[in-house]
């Protein structure tokens, strides 16, 4: 069992927690998930690490509210305990001293994008960020990316805040104004990292991924999470979740996330017609 | 009294059958298919036991299990002597009872084998078990724990080699950890092998044996990232035993194998099984449930992958296979269980590719005809394809059930551990010691998918010789 030390509503559908879990937060690096299980009946679902505090012995993560588990673990509350948590899993992000890297986070991207930027700029790195979501209650830690880059550019698909848009517009815009930008990271929805790597293929500038396709075990036991990335299966869980973005086969990861819309659709109605909805 | 030659025993040539769930209603529940001998049944079995001087069944068994003394306790109506015999050389006999492949083991080689009668080994072993379950007197206090040594062993993975490893060593009064990946413990038992084949209580019952000898489970721990095998070495532990198994699964590699329908059967069963999507949506996760389901390949995970599929609610399910009958690799019962059950078989077929439609799930597979040419390393019949033999099978879901390997995580994070092309982990046969300094392996890690019994001997195997060191350090 591991106990949830703090929780926070990052946004109405976004949730943010500590969770204790010593030998995780010892062991954590960037660009590394776990699996959770709530309870007894629960999937497993994988989440990537906001943060970790190996004093504290948690880890931080961030979810948003798209189905039965996420909304399962929206309705936890401090003191409350999640079941089953196995970690850290993936490889970690390649941290080293490129030069100036553009790190683009959407939506609930944001969250994993966080330690990444931070150990970037640790390694020296001149960061650039750009965030964006559909509209301004689905942002958070603008402070936080803030703290962690050289130059930050916000964005809302609506215009509700910040720069009316898609990410992909200032990001062409600096790809197109800096010259000595060696990498771009973009973590988000699958579409958004897809233009992403349209929108910086023109520019030859290497543009890292990390791909959410629907896991189970998160060891390379099953191989649900496979991917296509330069015409070769990969398993998400093992061989990434970072891949080259411009080498991802993303028609095939459309399709693979969609394989259980149906039954999504049915357990959530379901959970939703027993269940509260003040989470 | 007077000395007289014994009578010759009169040898009894009826093998009592097992009592079964009818196939048409098994085929519809996950309850388990063979319901297990009465009293007087097992009576009636054991009483057919001749009790060789010989004991060639003893040989036949991986962890030669004193088959002739236990059949003698059940006779004699001592279970509880019944179950110290079984337990001092096996300490999972529900789970061996149910699941080994007798017909190539103890059974094959059982005196009354050459007249086609071979005492059922395996379904007085299962008795035996089940009598203990059912009679829950705390019988683990009747073996004898060595006293204490002080000594640290890590055993990774809670499969059959780990749990029979770590059950030893605490036995010889060493202090073993176990450290499993998955939430549960029991590795393929839980997450492979399904419920009606071997029910998920009788597998925590012996992990809570396991554990009522003092072996510590950690859940949730996937050792190469949590910590290292050296990690472990430099800190706490003075041995380590590899149990990992075989869990990764192996595809076809050929065009449309990532179409939406098509799970490795690895997935498939994991999500019946361990996350029990026959119950969604009371439980969370889902499977999608075929109409028409192939499931390639023949051993016992086809097999198993072929009657879930059937108990999800299939109309139909082929098992594809590129030899014919004779070869297939499943226990003989289990073939005979599902064909019972209505699984199609498609034998001398292997398929050559998958077709889907516009929204990317699979609609058909492409398969040729294969004809048996010259024996392989393997002694078996080549499979050959059968040139414009092509033909198209009709299907929604598909099982790719080719085989597992060695997942490399360890190998990839241990340093100085040898490992083989096929990506096992190479040690000793006898004592299961790789060449890495205090690390021992044993079980499919080592031999690749293999049985549940040989996993279990590499784990005793490995235990007495982790014990010797141990002994000989201190
Ligand atoms: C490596 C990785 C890291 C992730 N990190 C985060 C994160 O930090 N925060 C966050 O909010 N989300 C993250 N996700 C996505 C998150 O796992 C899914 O949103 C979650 O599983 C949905 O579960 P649900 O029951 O709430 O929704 P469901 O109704 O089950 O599914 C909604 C959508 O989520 C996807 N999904 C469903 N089940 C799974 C599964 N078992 N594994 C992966 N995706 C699934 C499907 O594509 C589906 O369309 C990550 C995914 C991956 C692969
Ligand atoms: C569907 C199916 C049906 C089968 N049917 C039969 C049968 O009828 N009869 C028979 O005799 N055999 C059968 N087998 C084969 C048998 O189950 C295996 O040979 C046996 O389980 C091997 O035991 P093991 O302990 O070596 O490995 P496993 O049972 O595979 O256990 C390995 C354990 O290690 C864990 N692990 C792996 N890596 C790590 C890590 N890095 N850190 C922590 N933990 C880790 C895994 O999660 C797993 O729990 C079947 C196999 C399958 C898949
Ligand atoms: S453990 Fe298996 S091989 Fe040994 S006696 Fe029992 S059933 Fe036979
Ligand atoms: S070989 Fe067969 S008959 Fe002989 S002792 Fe063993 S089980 Fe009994
Ligand atoms: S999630 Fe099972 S192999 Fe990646």
């Amino acid at each position: 069992m591991y106990r949830i030390v703090t929780k926070e509503k990052l946004g109405p559908v976004t949730d943010f927690m500590e969770v204790e879990a010593p030998e995780v937060a010892k062991k954590a690096k960037p660009g590394q998930f776990v699996v959770i299980r709530i309870d007894e009946v629960g999937e497993r679902i994988p989440l990537t690490l906001a943060d970790w505090d190996d004093n504290e012995g948690t880890v931080s993560l961030v979810a948003m509210q798209v189905g039965t588990s996420t909304h399962k673990l929206a309705c936890l509350k401090a003191g409350d305990h999640i079941l089953n948590l196995v970690g850290p899993l993936g490889l970690p992000s390649e941290i080293e001293r490129f030069g100036t890297v553009v790190c683009v986070g959407g939506g609930v991207g944001i969250a994993p994008l966080f330690p990444i930027a931070r150990a970037l700029r640790q390694a020296g790195n001149k960061i650039v960020s750009i965030i964006g979501a559909r509209e301004k209650g689905l942002l958070f830690w603008e402070e936080r990316m803030r703290s962690v880059s050289d130059e930050l550019i916000v964005t809302t698909d609506d215009g509700s805040y910040a720069r009316k848009g898609l990410v992909t517009e200032p990001l062409k815009e600096i790809l197109e104004r800096d010259k000595q930008v060696k990498r771009v990271i973009a973590i988000g929805p699958a579409i958004m990292m897809k233009f992403c790597s349209a929108t910086t293929k023109p520019f030859g500038v290497h543009t890292i991924v990390s791909l959410n396709s629907i896991m189970v075990d998160g060891t390379g036991m099953c191989g649900c999470c496979r991917v296509s990335v330069g015409d070769v299966t990969k398993f998400a869980c093992v061989d990434g979740p970072e891949f080259d973005g411009h080498k991802v086969d993303w028609a095939l990861l459309f399709k693979r996330q969609q394989i259980y819309l149906a039954e999504e659709k049915r357990s959530l109605e379901l959970w939703q017609s027993c269940h509260c909805q003040d989470a | 009294m007077e000395e007289k030659p014994k009578p010759k025993p009169k040898i009894d040539l009826n093998r009592v059958p097992m009592p079964r769930q009818e196939p048409r209603v098994r085929a519809k529940n996950y309850n388990e298919v063979a319901l297990g001998y009465s009293e007087e049944m097992a009576l009636q079995e054991a009483n057919r036991c001749i009790q060789c001087p010989k004991r060639t069944c003893v040989d036949g068994c991986p962890v030669n299990v004193d088959i002739p003394d236990f059949i003698e306790a059940i006779r004699d109506n001592t279970m509880p002597e019944a179950v110290r015999i079984l337990k001092s050389k096996n300490s999972l006999p529900g789970i061996c009872g149910r699941v080994c492949p007798q017909e190539t083991q103890c059974e094959q080689v059982c005196s009354l084998g050459k007249k086609g009668a071979p005492i059922a080994i395996g379904r007085l072993e299962r008795y035996v078990a089940d009598w203990e379950l059912s009679h829950s007197s705390d019988l683990s206090s009747t073996l004898e724990s060595a006293p204490s040594t002080g000594e640290k062993v890590a055993v990774i993975g809670s499969g059959p080699a780990g749990l029979t490893c770590a059950a030893d060593l605490a036995r010889l009064g060493h202090q073993v950890t176990i450290f499993e990946a998955l939430h549960v413990p029991g590795g393929v038992l839980m997450y492979g092998i399904p419920e009606f084949r071997l029910p998920k209580g009788i597998v925590q019952g012996e992990v809570d044996f396991v554990r009522s000898l003092g072996v510590d489970i950690r859940l949730d721990s996937v050792m190469g990232k949590l910590a290292t095998v050296d990690e472990l070495l430099e800190g706490d532990y003075d041995a380590v035993f590899l149990g990992t198994g075989a869990g990764l699964p192996m595809f076809l590699d050929i065009p449309g194998e990532n179409l939406n329908g098509i799970y490795s059967a690895n997935e498939f069963l994991t999500r019946v099984n361990l996350m029990k999507a026959y119950l969604f949506p009371e439980y969370d996760t889902p499977i999608k449930i075929g109409k028409r389901v192939a499931v390639i390949g023949g051993g016992n995970v086809a097999m198993d992958s072929a009657r879930c599929a059937l108990r999800l609610g299939a109309d139909e399910v082929y098992i594809v296979y590129r030899r014919s009958r004779v070869e297939l690799p499943a226990r003989h019962e289990e073939v005979e269980n599902a064909e019972e059950e209505g699984i199609i078989f498609k034998l001398l077929t292997n398929p050559k590719q998958f077709i889907g439609n516009d929204q990317g799930w699979v609609t058909a597979m492409e398969c040729y005809e294969m004809e048996l040419g010259e024996p392989d390393d393997s002694g078996r019949r080549r499979p050959i394809v059968k040139e414009g033999s092509e033909f198209i099978i009709d299907v929604d879901v598909a099982v790719v059930a080719l085989g597992t390997t060695p997942n490399p995580l360890i190998p990839l994070t241990t340093s100085g551990l040898e490992t083989t092309r096929r990506g096992t982990v190479v040690a000793d046969e006898e004592t299961g010691k790789t060449v890495k300094d205090k690390v021992w392996a044993g079980g499919d890690v080592v031999t690749g998918a293999a049985t549940v019994i040989s996993a279990m001997g590499a784990g005793k195997r490995a235990a007495a010789s982790i014990d010797a060191y141990l002994r000989e350090e201190s």
